[in-house]
C-alpha cells in the first residue's frame, strides 16, 4: 500500500514536469505568450481526450496529468462524452462545462474576491 | 566590428549570442516545479480518497483546492515570484490558470469593479474558456457522429 501511494506521487511529479517542461521549451523556443501556451495546452488536452490517448496519460500520471491545463481540456470532453452517451447530441453542450463547473466557478468566485481583497505589491 | 548593423543584423547577432543554456536550465526548472504542484494534487486527490469520495467528487475537489491555493498564493504576491523562476511550472498547472485570472484583476482594480476587476479576471482565462469550451463541442459532436 505504502509502494502504491509513494507511486502515485513519482508518477504525478514525473508526468507532470513533463507536460510542464514542454510548456517551457515551447515557450523559449517559439517565444509563445503564456495566453497562447495555455490555449494550446488546453486544445491539446481536449484533442487527446477525443482520441482516448489522454486516459492513457492519466492512468500513468493521475494528477500530474489532471493538474496541467491539458487536464482541464480532457475534463471539458470527458463531461461532454459522458453526456452524449446518456442524453444524445445536447450533450455537446451541456457536458463540458458541467464536468468542469466546479473549477470553474471556483476560479470566478474566489478569484473576484481574493483580486477584491488583495493589494498586488508594487511593480521591481 | 560589430559597430554598423543594421536592425535585422543586430536581431541575428543578439538570437546567436544569447545564451542557450538558458533553456536547458528553464526547462529544469519548469519540470521540477511543474511535477511537485502535481505532487501536491495527487496529495489532495489521496487524501479525499482515503476519506470515502468517489471518483467525481474527488476530481471536483481536488480542482477546486488546487485552484483555491493558486488563488491564496497570487493574493499573498507569492505566485508571480515563483513565476519569475519556473516559468511554464508555474504557468501550465491550473494553480497558473487561477493565477492569470487574479492576477490582472488585482492590479486593473483602479479601474474599477466592472471593467477593472470584472473585465480583467478574464484577460488569459477568456481566451482558455473560449478554446477549451469550442473544442470539447466539435469534438462531441465528432463523436455523436461516429458512435449514434
Amino acid at each position: 500500500m505504502m509502494q502504491n501511494t509513494f507511486m502515485t506521487y513519482l508518477g504525478a511529479f514525473i508526468v507532470g514536469g513533463i507536460i510542464c517542461a514542454i510548456g517551457q521549451i515551447l515557450i523559449d523556443k517559439t517565444k509563445l505568450t503564456s495566453a497562447r501556451i495555455l490555449v494550446l495546452f488546453v486544445t491539446t488536452g481536449a484533442v487527446l481526450g477525443g482520441l482516448g490517448i489522454y486516459e492513457k496519460i492519466v492512468q500513468i500520471g493521475g494528477a500530474g496529468a489532471t493538474v496541467p491545463l491539458t487536464g482541464f481540456g480532457y475534463n471539458l470532453v470527458k463531461g461532454t462524452m459522458k453526456e452524449i452517451n446518456q442524453h444524445g447530441l445536447l450533450g455537446a453542450f451541456t457536458g463540458g462545462v458541467k464536468a468542469a463547473a466546479a473549477g470553474i466557478t471556483a476560479a470566478v468566485f474566489f478569484g473576484y474576491l481574493a483580486s477584491v481583497a488583495f493589494t498586488p505589491k508594487a511593480k521591481r | 566590428m560589430y559597430n554598423i548593423m543594421t536592425k535585422k543584423e543586430y536581431e541575428k547577432y543578439a538570437e546567436k549570442i544569447a545564451p542557450k543554456s538558458n533553456i536547458v536550465r528553464n526547462t529544469a526548472r519548469a519540470f521540477v516545479v511543474g511535477g511537485l504542484i502535481c505532487v501536491v494534487g495527487q496529495i489532495i486527490t489521496n487524501f479525499l480518497k482515503s476519506k470515502g469520495y468517489d471518483m467525481d467528487d474527488t476530481s471536483n475537489l481536488t480542482a477546486l483546492i488546487m485552484i483555491l491555493i493558486g488563488i491564496i498564493f497570487t493574493g499573498l504576491n507569492v505566485y508571480d515570484e515563483l513565476g519569475r523562476f519556473a516559468g511554464a511550472g508555474s504557468i501550465v498547472p491550473i494553480t497558473g490558470f487561477a493565477n492569470s485570472i487574479v492576477s490582472p484583476a488585482m492590479e486593473f482594480k483602479s479601474e474599477g469593479f466592472i471593467m477593472g476587476v470584472g473585465a480583467k479576471m478574464f484577460v488569459i482565462a477568456g481566451p482558455v474558456l473560449v478554446y477549451g469550451i469550442s473544442a470539447s463541442v466539435v469534438i462531441g459532436i465528432i463523436y455523436y457522429l461516429l458512435n449514434f
